[in-house]
């Protein structure tokens, strides 16, 4: 039987979906910002920080709004719910996104201290991750949105690399280092933590798709 | 949790037509069970099962087993007076007898035949009344006739006159269809209170009523008993997709 309410979750739909874009670009922008030394571009993911916020309360209002005409049941409840949760994490994200731009910042009329190597690796993982979140929670593909948990160790692995590196090799041979070497940590450190929301993301999927919370319980992931 | 109810491949037959087909269930004291379902899924009848109200209906056939702490009570030899005692039955439109409101609460204990002496009936009406919290607002008119009373309140009535008789189970069919949303409100809210003492089983098309109100749900689709389960996980994780399609709208 077709139902209005569907054409009203496809609405829904969009609307995280463009949140998702918006975080995923507002994490590449800015560390292209900090790749190229580019302030405006930084500027700019601070700035467009306003947009997605907007976006935010506009995707609450919409799930709250569903939920008080509609009161839906089952699979089109945990749909809603998961909505809600994955657009508190998509804000999250993009507020790293402006955490990388402001330490940007603080880099671009510096000297570089050495070529960037596994933040932008550990950018891509985490841009790869936020991909495969949206698209398994608009496809309700469960074997995405594990690819995804299972990518986290990857993040970890990458920025345990940097945190080495910048530390051993910088901070601790040449103290003068030490204020650059600590943005990129923070840079780091940001970058995983948008790891961690997506991992949220994937695993508030999972609970979507198959009503099995994974959250909090590893075990079931690789059971089946 | 303790059975009060246990249906064993319960089959019920009017005439050609197989209205309930190998019913397996289980009815715990002090739980509400929803039974939830389009129409004609059988929900109705299997309620009227546990009270044996079926046997009105010319041709009826049963199979399989109903047992009502422990007894079969669908045996030939079945005291129905004493099954219908046990177990009450509060129906969609409210339906007081044309007597006063002390009368119609006395009246299935009078029936009885014991000698009941007045101040015991008193005492009856008193408890049954103050059990559907009726009590404060008609303590001063009970001899005034029922159908004076508003709907909900002949209903809860209803529900007192079942009380007096000391049942174990309420058998509850689409009881507040009749009733607007305040009124279904408090009469929910005085089923949490009942489930306390007796066994409730509601029959409903308020999906949202169930899922407020009851403890387990019960989803049935032509005769057969679909899922059984916990009501906040049928409604939220049901297991079997005929359920998620029932009750999220897709189903028909």
């Amino acid at each position: 039987m077709e139902r209005h309410f569907d054409t009203e979750l496809d609405e829904l739909k969009k609307r995280v979906i463009d949140m998702g874009t918006l975080a995923e670009g507002a994490i590449y922008k800015s560390v292209e910002a900090l790749k190229s030394r580019n302030a405006e571009l930084a500027r700019g993911v601070i700035a467009d920080d306003r947009d997605i916020d907007r976006l935010e309360l506009l995707v609450d209002e919409k799930c709250i709004d569903l939920i008080a005409r509609y009161q839906p049941m089952a699979r089109d409840l945990r749909f809603i719910t998961t909505g809600m949760k994955i657009n508190a994490e998509l804000e999250r994200i993009a507020d790293l996104a402006v955490d990388i731009a402001q330490r940007t910042l603080e880099l671009v009329d510096k000297p570089l201290l050495k070529p960037l190597v596994d933040i932008p690796k550990l950018t891509v993982v985490a841009q790869n991750m936020i991909k495969w979140a949206i698209e398994s929670f608009v496809k309700g593909d469960i074997e995405l949105a594990r690819k995804v948990v299972l990518s986290d160790p990857e993040a970890n692995r990458l920025r345990d690399e940097i945190q080495r590196e910048l530390i051993d090799d910088y901070m601790v041979k040449d103290g003068s280092t030490a204020p650059r070497a600590v943005q990129l940590l923070l840079i780091a450190r940001f970058l995983e933590r948008v790891c961690d929301h997506t991992t949220n993301i994937a695993e508030n999927v999972i609970y979507m798709v198959q009503a099995e919370v994974v959250k909090h319980h590893p075990e079931r992931l690789t059971d089946g | 949790m303790t059975d009060k109810i246990v249906t064993k491949d319960l089959n019920l037959w009017y005439g050609g037509f197989h209205a309930l087909k190998d019913v397996n269930a289980a009815f715990q004291v002090n739980r509400i069970t929803a039974i939830i379902g389009p129409s004609g899924c059988g929900k109705s009848t299997l309620l009227r099962v546990f009270n044996r109200m079926n046997d009105l209906i010319e041709g009826v056939r049963t199979g399989g087993e109903a047992l009502i702490d422990g007894l079969d009570i669908l045996a030939p030899d079945t005291d129905l007076v004493a099954l219908r005692k046990k177990v009450g039955m509060v129906f969609q439109r409210p339906n007081p007898f044309p007597l006063s409101i002390y009368e119609n609460i006395v009246f299935g204990v009078r029936i009885r035949g014991a000698k009941v002496s007045r101040s015991e009936l008193d005492a009856i009406v008193e408890s049954s009344l103050r059990g559907v919290l009726l009590w404060d607002d008609l303590r001063d008119m009970l001899r005034s006739p029922a159908l004076r009373l508003s709907l909900e309140q002949r209903q809860r009535l209803c529900i007192a006159r079942l009380l007096a008789v000391k049942p174990d189970v309420l058998l509850m069919d689409e009881p507040c269809s009749a009733l607007d949303p305040q009124a279904t409100a408090r009469i929910e809210e005085l089923m949490r209170e009942l489930k306390h003492e007796y066994t409730i089983v509601i029959v409903t098309h308020n999906m949202q009523q169930a899922a407020r109100v009851s403890d387990d749900t019960g989803f049935m689709l032509l005769g057969e008993l679909i899922e059984f389960n916990r009501t906040e996980e049928l409604f939220a994780s049901p297991r079997d997709k005929r359920t998620e399609d029932y009750i999220t709208g897709r189903y028909g």
